[in-house]
């Protein structure tokens, strides 16, 4: 139980610095953030009502005021997910936002990171099952080859060739013009289209950490003594190779999958603003075009959350799978 | 984060189990108050990477990048900034990339734009290096409550997602000079390297000649300056090339997000320029290609010289 306590301990303990880091960050930069977005807006010809103004200044800070006092009514407020009003897209509030844009990454990035763990794991176990070989090698180095290639630019191509040269597939977008979002079987086709490209430049990159990582973990583990135990057995090579191998070097990719996320979510910003696509990637980039700072600084709140959230998941799932690092926590 | 992560599917960074085992060459090699090699010969560790073939490659692209910046102003035909030749070229004979929308020299831009990836990897590379080792070596040095915060701030800086944080970071900012972007890659990428550290000293910390120095009469700042730094040598140079990688694909990253220096040249800006200014739809794939390919010639240039330290620290790996 220690080593659970500990990982929610130390779940609760980020939470509470990455939403003290979102207070400090606008609070350290000079002027008055919030003071600026209130004038744009009624620079636009619209009202601002008080208590909108107050919801700004609660999220970017009110300059000269008590840090204290204004910490406090930070986090009140987000804890009542009241993050204010989004200056670009007046007056919509910032949650209204993020809430359109969520399930756009959540879809794109979900599927095609479960997809790039099945195929890295895959590919990881047969280079590994085939060590040493023809097979081997083409895995290793074509995946560390693709890894020096630069995300953005491959995003790049793939809309050069699919979308301008060959038209398979729309250029940028989450849909077209012709649908709009509901359950409908238009809407649903034409939403898969477009996140043709996207998801496969997020495909063509993801799973090559899994790739090289399960394989080394299970080179490793085919070494170790419970593996040549079976081996002088007799047991078959492919009963050895899942069982005595795989199971074991599995393990670290599935931490490595919630660490991974980070690194991921800073891949969809640049892949949806290449492909224009709704998500909280473009809505941050876009928020920060527009100086929306309020929408900007919810994101990020977000986005580091989801993380850490996955963080403490994972740990939480590998306490199960691996016993030892209960155990390890104990003495 | 109890449990070690192989699997960060950034380029560069895969190398922790290679720096660990890189200390190890450290330790034979690095005595400290080594005498220095004899002059007009190379020194060791050099010889090894030379012998390998893949580092060896790896080496030769890297001084050619640096050479290419080193004499960029000569070897660029043009002003990459001047806009005032034909707009929206295909490679000719006088533009060998062919033109911007703006009328701009791409080929001049490209080697311009070497300049900067290497100066970002380089001061972005030192400055994380630098605080990865402050704080990896304070808090494995002194061990207890600092340890227990410092270990915290690392954690926290892992699993913080980076390019939000420095889209963020880099926004509030009026204006976005190359060393704003310097340092926002810094302050945001310094806690892997922290970690490598901190795990080193642990191991460093209990070893004789260290009790032996302490008992000496030394001070904690000379111990460390003295006895522990040079046996680490070779693990911070591996985290500085980890740190540098990452640097220069961050940069080129923000850049293309249009979130770089508007006055730099760099292999980012010119993509971003590219994607906006309609290369794909008036076919212009020199423009298109040319700067990924700058960009994943040094990234592989970078892995190749790790397959050389990989050789330094596991003799097996060493090609005579």
């Amino acid at each position: 139980m220690a080593y659970f306590a500990r990982r929610f301990a130390f779940f609760l303990a980020t939470l509470w610095a990455a939403v003290t880091l979102n207070f400090l960050i606008p609070r350290l930069q000079p002027g008055d953030p919030a003071e600026a977005i209130v004038s744009r807006i009624s620079g636009k010809g619209q009202t601002v009502d008080p208590a909108q103004l107050e919801a700004v200044r609660t999220m970017l800070g009110v300059p000269g005021g008590n840090l204290l006092e204004q910490y406090v009514r930070y986090l009140g407020a987000v804890f009542s997910g009241d993050f204010g009003v989004s200056y670009s897209y007046f007056p919509y509030s910032v949650t209204h936002m993020i809430g359109q844009a969520l399930p756009w990454t959540l879809v794109l990035v979900g599927v095609t990171q479960i997809l790039s763990f099945v195929i890295g794991t895959l590919l990881g176990t047969w280079a590994a099952y085939r060590r040493n070989t023809r097979v081997d090698s083409v895995i290793t180095l074509g995946s560390t080859f693709v890894g020096t290639l630069p995300f953005f630019w491959i995003a790049l191509l793939l809309i050069y060739v699919f979308a301008i040269t060959l038209r398979w597939f729309p250029e940028r977008g989450g849909y077209g013009g012709g649908s709009s979002p509901g359950w409908d079987w238009l809407f649903i086709s034409d939403a898969f289209q477009h996140s043709v490209l996207p998801g496969l430049a997020l495909l063509i990159t993801g799973p090559i950490g899994w790739i090289i990582g399960m394989r080394n973990n299970m080179v490793q583990s085919l070494g170790e003594d419970h593996a040549r135990l079976a081996v002088a057995r007799g047991l078959p090579e492919r009963r050895i190779a899942i069982t005595y191998g795989a199971r074991i070097a599995i393990l670290p990719n599935v931490t490595g999958f919630a660490i991974a996320l980070g690194s991921i979510l800073g891949g969809t910003v640049l892949v949806e603003t290449v492909f224009n696509y709704p998500g909280m990637g473009r809505l941050l980039l876009e928020s920060v075009s527009n100086k929306d700072f309020p929408l900007m600084q919810a994101i990020f709140l977000f986005t580091t959350i989801g993380v850490l959230v996955a963080n403490f998941l994972a740990d939480i799932l590998y306490g199960f799978l691996d016993p030892r690092v209960r155990k390890a926590e104990k003495s | 984060m109890s449990t070690p992560a192989p699997a960060v599917p950034t380029p560069g960074r895969d190398t922790e189990s290679l720096q660990v085992a890189a200390v190890e060459l450290g330790r034979r090699s690095g005595t400290p108050g080594r005498l220095p090699g004899r002059l007009g010969r190379p020194p060791g560790w050099f010889v090894i990477l030379w012998r390998n073939r893949k580092c060896r490659i790896g080496l030769l692209i890297l001084a050619g990048f640096v050479l290419v910046a080193l004499f960029a102003p000569v070897l660029a035909p043009y002003d990459p900034r001047a806009d005032e030749y034909p707009t929206s070229l295909g490679p000719t004979s006088d533009h060998w990339l062919g033109t911007t929308v703006q009328g701009e020299d791409v080929f001049s831009q490209l080697v311009v734009g070497a300049r900067t990836s290497l100066i970002v990897g380089l001061a972005a590379g030192l400055l994380s290096t630098l605080i990865g080792l402050v704080i990896g070596l304070t808090a494995g040095y002194l061990g207890g409550w600092v340890d227990e915060i410092l270990s915290f701030l690392i954690n926290l800086g892992l699993v913080v997602p980076a390019l939000p944080l420095m889209v963020t970071l880099a926004a509030y900012s009026p204006v976005h000079g190359l060393w704003l972007i310097i340092f926002v890659i810094s302050v945001t990428g310094w806690a892997y390297g922290a970690r490598i550290k901190r795990s080193q000293i642990i191991t460093l910390r209990t070893r004789d000649y260290i009790t032996a120095a302490r008992f000496a009469g030394d001070g904690t700042a000379r111990i460390i300056a003295r006895e522990i730094v040079p046996n680490m040598t070779s693990l911070i140079v591996v985290g500085f090339m980890g740190a540098a990688l990452a640097a220069i694909g961050g940069e080129a990253g923000l850049a293309f997000l249009g979130l770089g220096d508007p006055l730099t040249v760099s292999w980012g800006t010119m993509l971003n320029q590219a994607s906006l200014g309609g290369a794909m739809i008036t076919g212009q794939w020199a423009w298109l290609i040319a700067p990924g390919l700058a960009l994943a010639l040094l990234i592989t240039s970078f892995t190749l010289i790790n397959f050389g330290i990989d050789a330094l620290s596991n003799p097996h790996l060493r090609e005579d």
